[in-house]
């Protein structure tokens, strides 16, 4: 594939990225998710937007967060030098936050009266219950009961927060089958429903618009890291489940050549044993949720179950830009197994005490060959997408520990 | 002409709407389910394609799906189901209905073929939209009917976009929301059926919810075809390998409902 002059251009006008992306939804749903491009266009070129987005990021989430010189992570590979994005540190604990605010904000917008998501490991579901708090919209969050089960905190903190929390006992009771229900609710309530969608994935033009709200980070970074070092990163490392953190602090960097980029991908029990999620280095291109994009399927097109150590990772698919990306080979994506997460994970907390989210002890996990063979005046940004507090549960059972 | 086009014209004939009848495909005995069906008096048969994550279908169809791929269900069993259906009743017209990722395997196009060779004659792809047409533009290369779903979300605006490129028939989906569940209101049917008929000469045939032959007479009366699938497949939860005769009854019920209600008007 020919280079294109920039990345930073699509989806085209159809919602597409090359050959992935696209509206494959249900005929009831087509006239929504075009009144949504239209709402969101109006939105993009309103300052008003714009302005309330803005107030609501720095005054409620806490932004711009920080960017960290990791020193001791640093020292420990003695190799290339480390910062963190400190994603962790917004309100909720993660990035998804980002993409709730703006959501919401589209949602009250077109006039919806109720809001529905689905979630894996809470994270999402949460930021969405906290949005909808804020703004006093009836919440119904779709969970998978499996992951009801081993993410028991933040269910509960979603039923704090004023959401409903409806358990899905189809299909494998996990992620996927939350985003079917959503979908299968929101075809019978389309008038007054507005789906938050939590990754950028889905039916255009989700995987553009949640890009968009989760660009902030990236360009925070951009700027963040010219004040802090005179230039940009050589390198940047982010988990890639749905893929939502890692095109936030991507898509303002893609049409800068100097900068390398890796997605990480969950490799669960590894590639080879069929235990992993990692759609882009063990799946192939196919139809699901609205987007065409890869997929961990079998030569019938079956879906298969994915596995991850990280409930928030734990999805056969991954955002259709993504596809492109690592079509068109700007992006290199990298499987990191659930045993290197849990050794970056402790990593972490013991030279930079920081609890990292499950999901961004994925990126972590990469820096173990990256930054060793790095030298030490090259530059590595990583997105630290979320705390751990969530997965300490996890943790302690991988580790053989009861708390 | 094509025994899609011929199946209509022969219920028009006759007076009445033609009954459309859905079955998944490996959730029973599909053979003889479908047999049963067209015993009863099924004019067109959709077989379902089952698939491991039916977002826009309810709880019912749904079980059927994750019954029939847990006994294995492959789609080259699905293409065998077709072609022998196809050896048994060479006019019966026997449509696909399912979603976009089984029925572009492992091409678009050498799926069409694969399904084109064994007899089938139109396709109902649940999440292929007007606007992503072009994925499937093979079907249409080998004959097979691109059957197009309209739905009351589909405003006059739409609807060039929707029936342009459609052929077969129109399926109209009476309620916004998933299959089996409740039924539309009948004036807003038969408000939906006459808007659709001023804007196409393709048979229109309406589904979702119907289940009661007194429902299916009432559609059938303006409606060029009643479409019945939830109904079917909960009997075959419910009868299991007892489900053909069951099946046949019930199909029977529908069918005689409908070929009297345009006269019960008339009177």
């Amino acid at each position: 594939m020919n280079a294109p002059n920039s990345y930073r251009t699509l989806p085209d006008e159809r919602g597409h990225f090359g050959q992935f992306g696209g509206r494959y939804v249900a005929e009831t749903l087509m006239p929504l998710i075009l009144d949504l491009e239209r709402e969101y266009r109006a939105a993009k070129a309103d300052p008003a937007f714009q302005a309330q987005f803005d107030d609501l990021m720095k005054n409620y989430v806490g932004r711009p967060s920080p960017l960290y010189f990791a020193e001791r992570l640093t020292r420990h590979y003695g190799g290339a030098k480390i910062y963190f994005k400190r994603e962790e540190l917004n309100h909720t604990g993660a990035h998804k936050i980002n993409n709730c605010i703006g959501q919401i904000l589209l949602a009250i917008r077109m006039g919806k009266k109720r809001i529905i998501a689905e979630t894996g490991a809470g994270q999402h579901g949460v930021a969405t219950a906290t949005v909808c708090a804020r703004f006093g919209l009836p919440c119904t969050i779709f969970m998978g009961a499996k992951d009801i089960e081993r993410q028991q905190p933040n269910v509960f903190r979603m039923k704090l927060l004023g959401a409903e929390v409806r358990p899905v006992t189809s299909g494998s009771q996990s992620l996927k089958d939350a985003m079917n229900e959503a979908l299968r609710d929101w075809v019978a309530t389309v008038e007054d429903t507005f789906y938050i969608i939590g990754t950028a994935a889905g039916p255009h033009p989700y995987p553009e618009l949640v890009r968009d709200f989760q660009s902030v980070i990236g360009i925070e970074s951009r700027a963040q890291m010219l004040e802090a070092e005179g230039r940009l990163p050589d390198l940047l490392l982010a988990a890639v489940g749905g893929g939502s953190n890692a095109i936030g602090l991507f898509h303002p960097f893609l049409d800068d050549p100097e900068v390398a980029m890796i997605g990480v991908e969950a490799a669960g029990r590894g590639v080879d044993t069929g235990e992993h999620a990692a759609s882009l280095t063990g799946g192939a291109p196919g139809i699901l949720h609205g987007n065409k994009t890869y997929l961990l399927q079998d030569e019938d097109g079956q879906i298969t179950e994915a596995h991850s150590i990280s409930a928030g990772l734990d999805y056969p698919g991954i955002g259709p830009e993504h596809s492109w990306l690592h079509e068109s080979g700007r992006v290199e994506y990298l499987p990191v197994t659930d045993q290197q997460a849990l050794d970056a994970f402790q990593l972490c907390c013991k030279l930079e005490g920081i609890i990292p989210a499950l999901e961004s002890s994925h990126a972590l996990a990469a820096l173990e060959s990256k930054a060793r063979e790095m030298s030490s005046d090259k530059i590595i940004l990583v997105n630290v997408s979320g705390r751990g507090d969530k997965d300490i549960y996890t943790v302690a059972e991988a580790m053989g520990t009861t708390i | 002409m094509t025994r899609l086009t011929a199946a209509f014209a022969n219920a028009r004939q006759q007076g009445r709407a033609a009954l459309v009848t859905f079955v998944t495909a490996g959730d029973g005995d599909t053979a003889a389910i479908l047999d049963a069906l067209v015993a009863g008096g099924a004019d067109v048969i959709e077989l379902g394609m089952p698939f491991t994550d039916p977002m826009a279908d309810g709880p019912a169809i749904q079980a059927a799906n994750l019954r029939s791929l847990a006994k294995g269900t492959r789609t080259a069993d699905v293409l065998a189901i077709a072609s022998a259906f196809r050896q048994r009743h060479p006019h019966v017209p026997l449509v696909l209905m399912g979603y976009a990722n089984t029925m572009t395997r492992p091409e678009p196009a050498t799926f069409a073929k694969a399904a084109a060779d064994v007899g089938i004659d139109g396709a109902i792809i649940v999440d292929i939209p007007p606007e992503e047409a072009d994925e499937v533009a093979p079907f249409g290369d080998h004959g097979i009917a691109a059957i197009r779903l309209a739905t009351p979300t589909t405003d006059t605006s739409r609807l060039p976009a929707v029936l342009g490129g459609a052929s077969g028939f129109v399926y109209y989906v009476s309620v916004a929301g998933i299959t089996g569940k409740q039924q539309a209101a009948q004036h807003s049917i038969d408000d939906a059926v006459a808007r659709l008929k001023a804007a196409t000469d393709l048979p229109i045939a309406v589904g979702f919810g119907v289940r009661t032959p007194e429902q299916a007479a009432a559609i059938g009366r303006l409606a060029d075809g009643v479409v019945v699938g939830s109904a079917i497949i909960d009997i075959i939860a419910d009868k299991g390998a007892d489900a053909p005769p069951a099946v046949r009854n019930y199909i029977e019920s529908l069918s005689a409902a409908i070929a009297v209600a345009r006269k019960e008007l008339a009177a």
